[in-house]
């Protein structure tokens, strides 16, 4: 049993390199929209909550892989010209806001009310009260769950291969297409994703244990 | 002297709990107004609507000059002129005293960072903790966040001044020292209006006692009421709470 050669080690490493780019564009872009999602499913009029619900049903109900679908070959059709790194960025940024939203509109509504009414009568206006008392504290609820959720971003990055894009998961199927060692590639590909994740879940638990601590 | 809160006939229901039932009285600038009652009197309620915390469904309520059932009302003015003192404190946990103090005059009243640090340290010797201006509010005890979050209602120097039942989470001693700082405040000529469940203290400072009852102000008079009480109520209420 031979192992892999120089260049596909290489070949290897790239994918390596486009997961976590592909994992911090869905980040990025899931975040900030996911932000607007939160906002909106908080202090939006009745009918802008009730819309935003909505996505974030549809976006949950929806498997990514048919997100991505979309994204890369649905937006064509509608004459929008998209490379196989944006539609994959776009359909995990979208994927990724509608789970954020919601775990941030819980972290949000989780400051006790009364924090918001005080700073009310200390005359701050909404953005102040908002930027300044509400997000400040629910930032530290929010950012164990968040940095969880960063597992599921890596590994959902996989599905990108669906779509042509040569990520990690995708990198080892065209290495074994010319190796024939399914066993170990994929072991390989898994320990690499492993080596991705591992840290962001110990993170993430150690966050939460801090929180806890913080707040006996 | 002046009326700075005047409040007529207001009422108000929570679904069909009629709270407040055509509430009246006026508060002198420099005065110390206690509003007393059982639980449930609608005490708290009519001090809220006051600051506009709640709204009323009729009467009516003119606070400084605003009029607070007036739609145009301009929310943001009677803010700056009505401090709030809650129960539960409700300082800012993610920031030290001196930046629960400062935050509002820096954003509101946009005031200059030297003039800021003054201001605070000034309010905090009026309450007594001069030296916890770099302390987090879980660091205090009860007693010092309640006078923390008076000074901090304090540094956007308001005309008016509630306090809503701040003793009522507190033992004897530290309402003994939040007490002390209210007494020296009414003393110095705040305009003051407090729901209190203190009786002691609440005769020997207010001005004007008012006493709440199934939603209506049952009897109103000067602390000295409270050793003759007229009606049958106020008896039982002051006789069970001594």
């Amino acid at each position: 049993m031979t192992l892999l050669s120089g260049a596909q080690v290489h070949f290897l490493f790239q994918g390596l390199w486009w997961t976590v780019v592909l994992s911090v564009m869905a980040f990025v872009g899931g975040g900030l929209l996911g932000f607007v999602v939160a906002i909106l499913r908080v202090y939006g009029p009745a009918f802008v909550r009730n819309l935003t619900m909505l996505y974030i049903k549809l976006v949950q109900g929806t498997p990514l892989l048919v997100l991505l679908s979309l994204t890369y070959f649905g937006l064509p059709t509608m004459g929008v010209t998209i490379d196989p790194l944006t539609a994959a960025g776009l359909g995990l940024s979208i994927y990724v806001s509608a789970y954020l939203g919601e775990i941030w509109r819980g972290c949000i509504e989780s400051v006790p009310r009364t924090q918001s009414e005080a700073a009310e009568c200390l005359a701050l206006n909404w953005r102040q009260r908002l930027v300044h008392v509400i997000l400040p504290q629910a930032v530290k609820i929010a950012t164990p769950s968040t940095v969880g959720f960063m597992v599921q971003i890596v590994k959902n990055t996989s599905l990108a291969s669906a779509i042509g894009f040569v990520e990690l998961a995708r990198a080892g199927q065209v290495i074994n297409n010319s190796t024939f060692q399914p066993f170990v590639t994929f072991m390989l590909i898994a320990a690499l994703y492993f080596a991705l994740c591992y840290p962001l879940s110990v993170w993430s638990r150690r966050l939460e244990r801090k929180f806890h601590v913080a707040n006996r | 002297m002046s009326q700075i809160v005047k409040v007529e006939s207001i009422s108000k229901s929570f679904g069909p709990t009629r709270v407040l039932d055509g509430v009246s009285f006026n508060v002198d600038k420099g005065s110390v107004v206690a509003i007393i009652g059982r639980s449930g009197s609608g005490k708290s309620t009519a001090l809220r609507c006051i600051d506009r915390l709640e709204s009323v469904d009729s009467g009516q309520i003119e606070v400084c000059g605003h009029d607070i059932t007036s739609p145009k009302l301009n929310l943001h003015q009677l803010r700056r002129d009505v401090g709030i003192v809650f129960q539960s404190y409700n300082l800012f946990p993610h920031m030290t005293v001196a930046q629960n103090i400062m935050l509002a005059p820096r954003l509101v009243l946009r005031r200059k960072r030297a003039e800021l640090r003054d201001r605070a340290q000034e309010v905090l010797t009026q309450v007594g903790l001069a030296d916890k201006a770099d302390a987090y509010p879980s660091q205090l005890s009860g007693g010092q966040q309640q006078r923390v979050a008076i000074a901090r209602s304090l540094a956007m120097s308001p005309q008016v001044m509630l306090f809503d039942e701040v003793t009522s989470a507190l033992d004897p001693e530290l309402t003994g020292e939040v007490l002390r700082v209210m007494e020296k405040l009414a003393a110095d000529g705040m305009t003051m209006i407090l729901v209190t469940h203190e009786m002691a203290f609440a005769r020997k400072v207010a001005d004007e006692v008012i006493f709440m009852h199934r939603g209506k102000v049952w009897e109103q008079g000067p602390g000295e009421m409270l050793d003759a009480p007229r009606t049958e109520e106020l008896r039982n209420f002051v006789g069970s709470g001594l």
